[in-house]
């Protein structure tokens, strides 16, 4: 009897795990994805973030599962580059470097409908880190600043002022490549 | 609204996360300015493009089966084992008793392992709270703004006591989370160096006297005393990190001091001199 009905309470818990969590299969592989930069990396790291997830849903305690099960993967990516590649992540960026806004000193206007989406892949690519997270979590999965704030245990004010100048760098490095190719 | 003002809105409009007001006003300041207009527009143009499902990265077909078994296998370990026939009880029963009395006999000559990891995730929290440039949640020196921040963020309130006339400055202090838990962090600098000190409720019984490990070039020192559970962490010389937790000790009811090196090699007991005699005369 007892085995029985720890047997059902096993099943149960691995079906609700799986009602809540595999929803957010592809926001999960697409942040590690964006994260890791590599297609075989970040399958091991989503396969290790949802078997930690599964360990720690008894702390899950209801409420917004997306940034629950996102901040467990953005953990588990971070652990993961720093095991394997802490290079990555061994300049950190200075908040307090007031670079936000919009660059208006630079006339040319850059439209973007025609860039090959190629090109807006490898700039993206290109950020540091902290600047693509925020950006993949917000234009991506159309999180909210304070979701992001969430997963990414940052205050809002961070969140923002990353956005701006992860956006700001991005549009640089796009106009660059552009300015490239057209040379080529 | 001027250019300024709206170059740092129009970030947090593009996202929707202005208020109503906000938002009129700098619509009607992109309908007037055209230099924040054609910004505000390529702003949308590269959103469009990020946002692009083309830019997303798809998982592969396999790997959410894949993902699927490993999690299945992880919640189906239990069951095996219940499943084992009756045949197999007495002999895996004893075994099972074998097996916990070698671990606790080897629990009881060495180290508990608990506190290495522990330790470790000590040492993360702390590497990651310099990294990050976020070391505080709420910087400020005063002990009266740092220990009531805690409260209705915490289940508890944390000892906060600044220790500036002995050198040791409280800068702030920090939410963390160790050990499946919230914790306090507060943070105290020594010069240039930054420490760390976590903050939770112990549930084992009160142990003042302090154990010191290294790891990653760090030192650390836990004890825990009236009801709290501590770990300081620094990259101050042990002396120095060991004059800062008796400093922090000072006036609670249990002093006595005691320094184990964790390292099974070498366990030297050695007590602090002054705390000692103090800690005799109080001592029951």
């Amino acid at each position: 009897m007892t085995q029985r009905g720890s047997c059902l309470q096993e099943e149960n818990k691995t079906a609700q795990f799986e009602a809540i969590a595999l929803p957010h299969f592809d926001a999960a592989y697409n942040l590690a994805r964006w994260l890791v930069r590599d297609d075989h990396d970040a399958e091991d790291v989503v396969q290790e973030a949802y078997l930690r997830a599964f360990r720690f849903f008894g702390g899950y305690r209801g409420g917004d599962s997306r940034s629950w099960l996102l901040t467990i993967v953005r953990n588990t990516c971070y652990t993961w580059l720093q095991q394997n590649r802490s290079r990555e992540l061994s300049e950190p960026i200075d908040d307090k470097l007031d670079e936000v806004g919009i660059s208006t000193e630079n006339p040319e206007t850059i439209l973007l409908q025609t860039v090959d989406a190629q090109l807006v892949r490898q700039a993206l690519e290109e950020l540091p880190i902290e600047f693509r997270e925020v950006l993949i979590m917000r234009e991506m999965e159309d999180l909210s600043y304070k979701q992001i704030s969430t997963i990414g245990d940052l205050p809002i004010g961070t969140v923002m002022s990353r956005l701006a100048r992860g956006r700001k760098r991005l549009r640089e490095l796009l106009a660059s490549s552009m300015r490239k190719e057209a040379l080529d | 609204m001027i250019c300024q003002e709206s170059r740092n809105l129009i970030h947090p409009y593009l996202d929707g996360e202005l208020d109503l007001v906000r938002s009129l006003e700098i619509e009607a300041h992109l309908k007037d300015c055209q230099t924040c207009a054609q910004a505000y527009n390529e702003l949308r143009s590269l959103h469009s493009a990020v946002s692009d499902t083309a830019m997303r990265f798809k998982p592969p077909a396999a790997l959410r089966n894949r993902v699927r078994s490993a999690v299945r296998n992880e919640g189906g370990v239990m069951n095996r084992s219940l499943r084992l026939s009756w045949r197999w009880i007495i002999p895996a029963v004893s075994l099972a008793v074998l097996v916990i009395v070698a671990l606790s006999l080897l629990a009881l000559l060495s180290r508990p392992s608990t506190n290495d990891l522990k330790a470790q995730e000590i040492v993360s929290s702390h590497v990651r709270s310099l990294m990050e440039k976020h070391l505080t949640d709420v910087p400020s020196s005063d002990q009266h703004t740092v220990k009531p921040w805690f409260d209705g963020r915490l289940d508890f309130s944390p000892p906060v006591k600044d220790l500036a006339s002995a050198g040791f400055s409280l800068v702030g202090g920090r939410l963390d989370y160790i050990g499946n838990r919230p914790v306090a962090a507060l943070v105290y600098q020594h010069r240039q160096h930054y420490i760390n000190v976590f903050v939770w409720p112990s549930t084992g019984a009160s142990d003042a006297s302090g154990r010191a490990f290294v790891r990653q070039g760090y030192n650390l020192i836990n004890w825990s005393n009236s009801g709290m559970n501590y770990w300081a962490i620094s990259d101050l010389n042990l002396a120095e990190l060991q004059q800062f937790v008796q400093l922090l000790q000072k006036d609670s009811a249990a002093v006595r001091f005691q320094i184990r090196m964790s390292n099974n090699a070498r366990e030297d007991h050695f007590s602090v001199s002054n705390l000692c005699t103090e800690s005799t005369a109080h001592e029951t």
